[in-house]
């Protein structure tokens, strides 16, 4: 083949960046799953008698249930039993500032490039940083306290919180939801808790950087948000992990709620954990679960999403439009190289009158990595006039690579109107030797190609992110174009 | 400043070029008229790298230096400029910016201060107005839904905000009506200067009229057969490819 090819082939195979290990004490539970280790993490978190009981509900309900097969993806069987469910960084006491925090976590994050000091100080980021599970430091609360907004760690919720958590817990994404969200709620260790209270704009983009460390630790990570009548939030999710050998779980829930009439809420991901090395092995298993609930009338809920990271992607973040006249939206970029996997896409659930639905996926594929885009735009009987417009668009980069789609429709009334367009385009070797002709690098031809092809969904992140996502994308096709 | 040496070169087995020789001085304008088939965009595509084609034999020195040894994107940033014939689209990238990474990229290279957004933008609205170009152009992606027209202008575009030492025009009058022409033509004549040299590479004599060359060279069937001044191409015009081929015939030898 070209020289061209082999230029993109060398991009695509870098090495992942950011694999380090941080070295902290952990506090763990013994491998395996049963009731007396979620009895563990129950009582290892001082958990109320009624969230105890939501968990092992959820576990006995898993225990009836079986790992789905149907995404397009191959990974080895996973050892439930293998796996620990509970690992927390020791702290011999509550910090009340950053400079109580353990130095070796703060280097971490300084690698990372999230210095808590330095997002307090100079972005205007909150930042609730979760390490291993459990949250380390929060910052702005005050700040946001004074609003009435609340943003805390999932355990700081059940604590301070209780009865909002258990309003919410589990109102979009039930206990016994799917095989995963199961798990999840019976073990899960800790997550983000975010309430905006009536008429409040939150001032701030909230943040949370996940991090998975501890080796053979599942991630079950619980975010919850609420935002009430006539509020607005901006939420950013971003991550990305240590190199490991063993492949490990990471099996999230998050739930939103827009509550109220003209409540929004925005949901951005940049996703970028180990996808395992160039022979596929390792590499994290990322099967989430994403939902979201438009109850109120004109309320909003949007996701973009980066995703680069993951040796397995699964995960559909989806909106339930309840409310007349509300909007739900997806933007998703994915980006699969060498044996990386990725069955992503969404589900609009039209069940209001007038509801809209946009869907903007754009799936990058290189070396020998699958992308599939799965999404379901389902409008009920009564959700009279509604619309949606779907866009699907693959880059295929190198021969060796796939792309696949599934769009299913499902329409139950005459008055509304879907559209679906779709695309597979492979990078070019004109369009690549057009950018060398202008001086350009095949490195910076790829990058520019492919974030031009990514434009859409880019420019619905919030500007800092956008930033990252745009040097993440280039990382990740660095060697394997995009 | 470019000198090409017994040129030959193939795509896919079929030699295309059979021994090219020509010498490009600071200051020239050349022009490589032919018809259909001749081998005039492949030698526009081998000089500026493109690697479908095999070069087997012969050599180009550019500025001194063995350009076979040159990546296109090095030869690029050595001042290699060529407007292609079939301008590339490249959806969501914006024109502005992909002029401002291009620019850089050669300034960088050749020891210069990159430029930031504004003094980029003061470049980019000074050559718009020499080269009558609407500003909307600057603001679309890379090529994308430009008439065919408006992808030459952005050629000639892109060789005034780059600056190129030497310029190789790839069939840029094709497609063009005759207003599109002059524009073109214009464009590329304010940009002729003592140090720079330019290859015009064309089917017919009417951009010539516009773009009056020191030299015009006949390629037919590989090779250059015959070179002379202005009044070649009018010849040409007048007498078709025929008469050129007929008088080659005619020769035991063609040098």
């Amino acid at each position: 083949m070209s020289t061209e090819t082999d230029d993109i082939q060398q991009l695509a195979d870098q090495e992942y960046k950011w694999g380090f290990v941080t070295d902290i004490e952990v506090d763990a539970a013994p491998k395996g799953l049963s009731e007396g280790i979620v009895r563990f993490i129950s009582a290892k978190k001082n958990e109320p008698e009624w969230l105890l009981q939501w968990r092992l509900k959820a576990y006995r309900h898993w225990l009836t249930m079986t790992e789905p097969r149907w995404p397009n993806v191959r990974y080895n069987r996973i050892d439930y039993q293998d796996m620990v469910y509970y690992s927390a960084p020791k702290q011999k006491k509550q910090l009340k500032s950053l400079t109580e925090v353990d130095p070796e976590l703060l280097r971490t994050y300084e690698k990372l490039g999230i210095s808590l000091q330095e997002q307090e100080r100079l972005s205007g980021v909150a930042v609730d940083a979760v390490f291993d599970s459990v949250s380390v430091a929060t910052t702005f609360k005050e700040k946001l306290k004074e609003l009435g907004i609340i943003f805390c760690s999932f355990s700081d919720a059940v604590r301070e919180h209780p009865d909002l958590v258990r309003e919410h817990l589990g109102s979009v994404v039930p206990a016994g939801d799917n095989f995963f969200a199961a798990l999840n709620a019976a073990v899960f260790s800790d997550g983000s808790f975010c309430y905006i209270p009536k008429g409040v704009r939150c001032p701030m983009e909230l943040s949370t950087y996940f991090r998975i460390n501890a080796a053979d630790t599942g991630q079950f990570e619980r975010t919850l948000i609420v935002a009430e009548a006539g509020s607005y939030v901006s939420y950013l999710e971003g991550c990305t992990a240590p190199m490991r050998d063993n492949n490990q779980l990471h099996a999230a829930v998050v739930e939103l709620i827009a509550l109220g009439d003209n409540a929004q809420i925005k949901y951005s991901t940049v996703q970028n954990w180990y996808p395992g090395d160039k022979e596929g092995k390792g590499g994290i298993y990322n099967f989430v679960t994403k939902r979201g609930k438009c109850a109120g009338k004109n309320s909003k809920i949007s996701w973009t999403q980066v995703e680069t990271g993951s040796a397995v992607t699964w995960k559909y973040p989806s909106v339930l439009l309840q409310g007349e006249n509300s909007v739900g939206e997806f933007y998703s970029v994915a980006v699969v190289n060498n044996y990386q996997q990725a069955d992503t896409g969404t589900k609009m659930i039209h069940i209001g009158k007038n509801t809209r639905s946009t869907i903007v996926s754009k799936g990058i594929s290189a070396g020998r990595g699958q992308n599939s885009y799965r999404g379901l735009v389902d409008v009920k009987r009564g959700a009279t006039n509604s619309r949606n417009f779907s866009q699907c668009d693959s880059l295929l980069l190198g021969d060796k690579c796939g792309a696949h789609t599934f769009p299913y429709i499902e329409v139950k009334n005459t008055s509304s109107k879907v559209e679906h367009e779709a695309s597979t385009s492979k990078i070019g070797e004109d369009q690549i030797f057009y950018c060398k002709q202008r001086g350009l690098s095949t490195e910076d031809a790829v990058n520019l190609i492919v974030n031009g092809f990514c434009k859409e969904v880019f420019r619905e992140l919030p500007m800092e992110f956008a930033v990252e996502a745009q040097k993440l994308l280039g990382v990740s096709l660095e060697g394997s174009v995009g | 400043m470019l000198e090409i040496r017994n040129l030959h070169a193939s795509i896919n087995g079929t030699e295309i070029l059979k021994g090219i020789n020509l010498k490009v001085n600071a200051g020239e304008v050349h022009a490589i008229m032919g018809p259909n088939g001749s081998g005039k965009s492949t030698l526009a595509q081998v000089l500026a790298g493109r690697d479908a084609y095999e070069v087997t034999q012969g050599e180009v020195l550019y500025e001194g230096k063995n350009l076979f040894d040159l990546d296109p994107e090095e030869r690029a940033r050595e001042g290699l400029f060529l407007a292609f014939q079939y301008p590339v689209e490249i959806p969501g990238v914006n024109n502005t910016y992909f002029l401002k990474a291009a620019l850089n990229a050669i300034r960088k290279h050749q020891g210069q201060e990159e430029l930031d957004a504004i003094d980029f933008l003061k470049i980019v609205k000074e050559k718009m107005k020499l080269m009558e170009i609407d500003e909307s152009l600057l603001n679309r992606s890379v090529n994308e839904g430009f008439s065919g027209g408006e992808k030459k202008r952005n050629e000639i575009f892109h060789m005034a905000v780059l600056q190129p030492k030497f310029a190789i025009l790839d069939e840029t009058d094709s497609g063009l009506d005759i207003d599109a022409l002059r524009v073109v033509a214009d464009g590329v004549n304010k940009l002729r200067r003592k140090d720079n040299a330019v290859l015009v590479v064309t089917h017919y004599q009417r951009l010539l009229n516009y773009i009056v060359p020191d030299f015009v060279h006949v390629l037919i069937e590989g090779r250059i057969v015959k070179s002379g001044g202005k009044d070649l191409a009018l010849q040409l015009e007048e007498k078709g490819y025929d008469w050129v081929k007929d008088e080659v015939d005619n020769q035991p030898v063609q040098a």
